[in-house]
This record gives structure tokens, C-alpha cells and sequence, in this order.
């Protein structure tokens, strides 16, 4: 991590709360995410992981009540969803929508005109087949998330964030999207020359054993707990469950 | 009746200005320069002749005033299934002393691969054509008719009002597609009925994607046992339009099949779709299918599906659905950086796509352009 203490701010969540219909679901969350970092963020069901996340990408349903979003030194609560995708915030959905009537491939086309760059992507990821395909019609779980990670390599957004990205994926599969999200991550390079970076939300520790990631916090009902080490706290997650976080939280 | 007989003026031959616009119709399908393959064409400008050929033998094109001159058995089918006296616009049609319009005849087992094209055209501010086209497929003949219909580049203004009645005969195969590109003031008032023999089959394909003032039409479908029929309409209304669209399939023989299936994206417009089905006989079976997207308030929606039981045996069935554009679905694609528009357009295209999926492929790359073209030319 002292490798990266110069390295220059991507994205600050500050004091951030957030409501929907008048529904608490982030109270005060501070994150402070460098170039090159990857953060990771535990919490039980219904905690705000997903809330934190979407609020960042700029979904409309959520009232942000205090606090503010710096991404590349400007504050983003007023851009809409395109604009903060176009700077460089990327999300791959828990629960990516059905769009029936659209392909893949027009998507990809429309999002990338060059047909070379997406046609190499789409090689890349074995997803050939599916461009003729309408989004997410008929799509296995495992699918709806190699489709997410796609998406994503076509858009090459700087902020890259993973909403459970390995959940309802097989075995076979998580390798492959553990490739990718490296490749989202620039991992391959060295940590110095790295200009991305990603909040990756999961329940489990498998994806961690494969991406490094710099720092871990375990969110619970809204509030940000326990901050540290990622696998230490996935250990600590599993032997205890989010108890003992929740505990020493309240005794400090 | 005379002028309707002279033959055609060759496109070679006409004005500058109206080849160009001619040349241009293959917005709505009609291709003059021979780029896509067709089995013959048939063209009418305002109320005269243009084009009338075929390239198969068995293939017969004609004018239908000089086709009664022919074949004396066309004079019996004239009003034989749509009645004279159905309306004004009928009655119109019936009372017109010269007879403009086309006659398309195909003979028994012949089996056309290329479509063939039709195409009435309004060249003129303000003109008002009145047609009656009469086409026949004997037993086991098989035919891809492509008919576009259009206003002249200039030209807001103009009324078409036609009656076409279209005869199948045992086993024949009739896969009709129009496409409409009228004029914004323009006013639409086909009547069209089509007797559909034993076993034989229609599919009709629909697309209106540009605005016109108002189009209504209502075509039924008569079928005979084992019959099968598939309308299927795929509608853009915009910036004031009016559509008054629907189709009637009448089951009177057994085992017939009949399938209604709208799509509509309306944006400043008012629709009404209608579906009436009517069982008459036995393992009989129809459905009908609306889909609407509404664009903004300014517009409407209705739909009035119709079901008509008159046999123990028949099996009727409809569903309809009328929204917006899911939040969801448009809030997902502006995550991948396309702005909203774009957003909107690209699910607007899909929603209308969805509707071309039966069409042969060559005619589905082409509507598909087509909708491509509607769905982001417009500031949705």
C-alpha cells in the first residue's frame, strides 16, 4: 500500500447519506480511493453495499442527503448517469436489467463505433455467440455477469466497480472473469504505472484470492466498520461473522 | 378507362425531378435501380400507370382496367369481398368511372422466389388518388409482394383511398408487406379484404414509422379450413398523427389459425388498434397481441381486442400491454455512456424490432434499417 501513498486521488466519498422514500440506507460513509487502488467492500444483506455503489454511478432513485462525491477533484451529485460514465465510472450490476429488443451486438456497436475494438473485446470474452442475442434474454446468472464485465471492457471506465460480481457464477467461469476484472484493473502492470481502480462488493472470498486488493470494509446498516487488510477481514467475516465487527465498532 | 390502358410511361421518359423522387422510393421498398432482385414491379403515380412488369412467365401485372379487358372473370370478383356500399370511401372507390389500380395474377403451382413490388405514389400537392387493386394466387402458387406506399419529397398534402381484395385460392401463399412513408397532411383510407382458401396462408406485415395526418384501416381476413393468417403491424406515430389501425380474422373454416399482433411507439400521437377475431368453426384458433409505448402525454394509446366465439370449439385468446419506457432499462444503457437520446432511441428500435422477427430476411435488413433510421432521427 506504501507504494501507492503518492499516487493521486480517483474518488472521495465524503460524509455521504443517503435516503429513498425517506429510508436511511448510507449514513455519513467516508471512502477515499486512489489511482491504481482496489477497494472491497463486505456487509451483510441489505447493508448499503449496493446503494454506495449505485449512488457513485449516479442511479436516479436515490436521495443523496448529506455529503458529496469528488471523482477527478469535481463534485458529481449533479451529473446525470452519462456524464459520470463518460468521465470514467463504470458499474457492473448486481441485477443488470432485461432490454428485450436489443442486442448485444447494437450495444456494443453504439457504445464503441470502431468495429475492430469491439469485435477483439467480444473474442476476448468467448461472447461471440451472444451478440445476436437481446440483453440479458434468457441469460443464466452466470451469463448476466460475463455480459457485465463485457459491457465494461467496451466502455473502459477508470472507476471500476463490481456489484457480486462472482455470485450465481460457475467455477470455470469465475477464472475467466477473474481474468477480466484484472485486465479492468490493469493488475498486469506495475502498481506505479496503474491508473485504475475498482470497489469490488462481495459476499465471498474466492475472487479476493486471485485480485489483490488494498483495503476492506465491512458496511453495516449504512455506516462503514472495520476497515483494513482485505483477506484479514474475509477471515474475520467468516470465522465470526459481521458480529464481531458490529461489536468492536460500538465498543470504540 | 382509356387513359387507364395506355401503356406506361417508362420511367426513362419522365421529368427530372419525378425520377429523382421515383428513384428515391426505395425508402418504402420499391427499388428502381435494380439493386435487389424482383420478380416484377408495378407502379402508379397519382392516377396513371408508371410501371407494370413482370419477369416470370406465370406472373401477370397489368392495370386493373386493362385486366378486366383480359380475364372477364375479374369484373365477378370486383366487390365481391369488400362491399361497395362499406363506407364513402368504398362508395368512392365504386362510383369512379376509370378505373385505376393494379391487377396481379399469379397461375396455379407457380412459386415466385423473388418479391415482387408495388408501389402508389403521390407526386403533386394536394392530390387525391382512388384506386381498386384486385390480386389472385390460384391453388399452390406462392408469391412476396413488397407494396410501398409514399408521397413525393415536396409534397405534405394528398389522400389515397383504395379498396384491395385479394383472393387465395387452395394452398397458396401470399406474404404481403406494406410499408407506408405518406406525406404529414397526408389522409390513408384503405379498405382491403382478403378471401384466404383451404390451407392456404397470409402473412401481412405493416410499417408506418413517418408521420401522416391520419391512416385507418381494418382489413379482414376470411378463412377457409386449415387456413392461417398472421397481421402483423408495426407502428412509429409521431408529431400529431393519427392511427386508427386493426385487422379481422373471420375462422369459417376448421382448423383454421389466426394471429393479430400490433406494435406501437407513440410519440404526440393518437392510436387506436383493433383486433377482432371471430371463431366459426371448429379446432379453430386465434390470438391477438398490442403492444404500445407511449413517448410522452400528449399521446394515446387504445386498444380493442375483439373475440367472437360461435363454435364450442374454437380457442380464442388476446393480451395487451400499454407503458412507458422502463427507468430501469434506459438508466442501464446511460451507464455505458450513451446519452439519453441515444438511450431512448436504441429502445425504441428494439421495441419496434421486436415486431419484425417473421419477416423474410432480406425485407427484416431493410425494416430494420428503416426503424433504425425513425427511431433516431427523432428527438425522443
Amino acid at each position: 500500500m506504501d507504494n501507492l501513498k503518492n499516487q493521486n486521488v480517483l474518488l472521495e466519498v465524503k460524509n455521504l447519506t443517503v435516503e429513498v422514500e425517506g429510508k436511511r440506507l448510507l449514513r455519513g460513509v467516508d471512502v477515499v480511493v486512489k489511482e491504481g487502488e482496489t477497494h472491497v467492500v463486505f456487509g451483510p444483506n441489505g447493508s448499503g453495499k449496493t446503494t454506495l455503489v449505485n449512488v457513485i454511478m449516479g442511479l436516479p432513485e436515490y436521495t443523496v442527503v448529506e455529503g458529496d462525491i469528488i471523482f477527478r477533484g469535481n463534485s458529481i451529485l449533479d451529473w446525470n448517469i452519462t456524464r459520470r460514465a463518460k468521465t470514467g465510472i463504470g458499474l457492473a450490476f448486481q441485477h443488470p436489467p432485461v432490454v428485450e429488443g436489443v442486442s448485444l451486438g447494437v450495444l456494443l456497436k453504439t457504445m464503441v463505433p470502431e468495429k475492430k475494438v469491439s469485435e477483439e473485446i467480444v473474442k476476448k470474452i468467448n461472447m461471440e455467440d451472444y451478440l445476436e442475442r437481446e440483453i440479458n434474454v434468457g441469460f443464466s446468472g452466470g451469463e448476466r455477469k460475463k455480459d457485465e464485465l463485457l459491457q465494461l471492457l467496451a466502455q473502459s471506465p477508470q472507476l471500476v466497480m463490481f456489484d457480486e460480481p462472482d455470485s450465481g457464477v460457475d467455477v470455470d467461469s469465475i477464472k475467466l472473469m477473474v481474468k477480466i476484472m484484472r485486465q479492468l484493473l490493469q493488475k498486469n502492470k506495475p502498481i506505479r504505472e496503474r491508473k485504475n481502480s475498482g470497489i469490488i462488493v462481495t459476499h465471498s472470498g474466492v475472487i479476493l484470492e486471485e485480485i489483490h486488493a488494498d483495503k476492506g470494509y465491512v458496511l453495516v446498516d449504512g455506516k462503514l466498520l472495520c476497515s483494513g487488510p482485505p483477506l484479514d477481514i474475509f477471515d474475520q467475516v467468516k470465522k465470526h461473522g459481521f458480529e464481531r465487527c458490529i461489536k468492536e465498532a460500538h465498543e470504540n | 378507362m382509356k387513359d387507364a390502358l395506355r401503356k406506361p410511361t417508362k420511367i426513362e421518359k419522365m421529368d427530372e425531378n419525378l425520377k429523382k423522387e421515383i428513384s428515391g422510393l426505395d425508402r418504402v421498398g420499391f427499388d428502381t435501380k435494380g439493386k435487389t432482385k424482383r420478380s416484377g414491379s408495378f407502379l402508379i403515380t397519382n392516377d396513371k400507370t408508371t410501371t407494370a412488369e413482370s419477369k416470370e412467365e406465370k406472373l401477370i401485372v397489368m392495370p386493373l382496367a386493362f385486366g378486366i379487358q383480359v380475364y372477364d372473370w375479374i369484373n365477378e370478383l370486383r366487390f365481391s369481398l369488400v362491399d361497395s356500399n362499406k363506407d364513402e370511401y368504398t362508395k368512392e372507390v365504386a362510383s369512379k368511372k376509370e378505373i385505376i389500380g393494379s391487377f396481379i395474377y399469379l397461375k396455379e403451382g407457380a412459386k415466385i422466389k423473388e418479391p415482387f413490388q408495388s408501389c402508389f405514389f403521390l407526386h403533386g400537392q394536394g392530390f387525391k388518388q382512388v384506386l381498386h387493386n384486385i390480386i389472385v394466387l390460384e391453388p399452390n402458387s406462392e408469391l412476396n409482394i413488397i407494396t410501398g406506399c409514399a408521397t413525393g419529397n415536396l409534397v405534405s398534402v394528398g389522400s389515397h383511398i383504395a379498396v384491395t381484395e385479394i383472393f387465395l385460392k387452395e394452398g397458396a401463399r401470399l406474404t404481403y408487406t406494406m410499408i407506408h412513408d405518406w406525406g404529414s397532411e397526408s389522409v390513408v383510407y384503405p379498405r382491403a379484404a382478403i378471401d384466404v382458401g383451404k390451407g392456404a396462408t397470409l402473412n401481412s406485415n405493416y410499417i408506418a414509422l413517418t408521420k401522416v395526418k391520419e391512416i385507418q384501416s381494418n382489413p379482414t381476413a376470411f378463412l377457409a379450413d386449415r387456413a392461417s393468417v398472421k397481421f402483423n403491424s408495426i407502428i412509429f406515430g409521431k408529431a400529431g398523427s393519427k392511427f386508427d389501425m386493426g385487422a379481422r380474422g373471420i375462422l369459417n373454416g376448421e382448423n383454421g389459425n389466426c394471429e393479430i399482433i400490433s406494435r406501437v411507439a407513440s410519440k404526440n400521437c393518437k392510436t387506436i388498434l383493433r383486433a377482432y377475431i371471430e371463431g366459426n368453426a371448429a379446432n379453430t384458433k386465434g390470438h391477438t397481441e398490442c403492444n404500445g409505448l407511449l413517448l410522452d402525454d400528449r399521446s394515446s394509446v387504445k386498444a380493442i381486442p375483439e373475440l367472437k366465439a360461435n363454435n364450442i370449439d374454437t380457442s380464442l385468446s388476446h393480451e395487451a400491454s400499454i407503458g412507458k419506457i422502463a427507468g430501469e432499462q434506459l438508466n442501464y444503457l446511460m451507464s455505458r455512456g450513451l446519452n439519453e437520446d441515444t438511450s431512448r432511441a436504441l429502445l425504441i428500435r428494439g421495441f419496434l424490432e421486436k415486431g419484425i422477427e417473421g419477416l423474410p430476411p432480406s425485407l427484416k435488413k431493410k425494416v430494420d434499417k428503416l426503424i433504425e433510421i425513425a427511431a433516431s432521427s427523432d428527438s425522443v
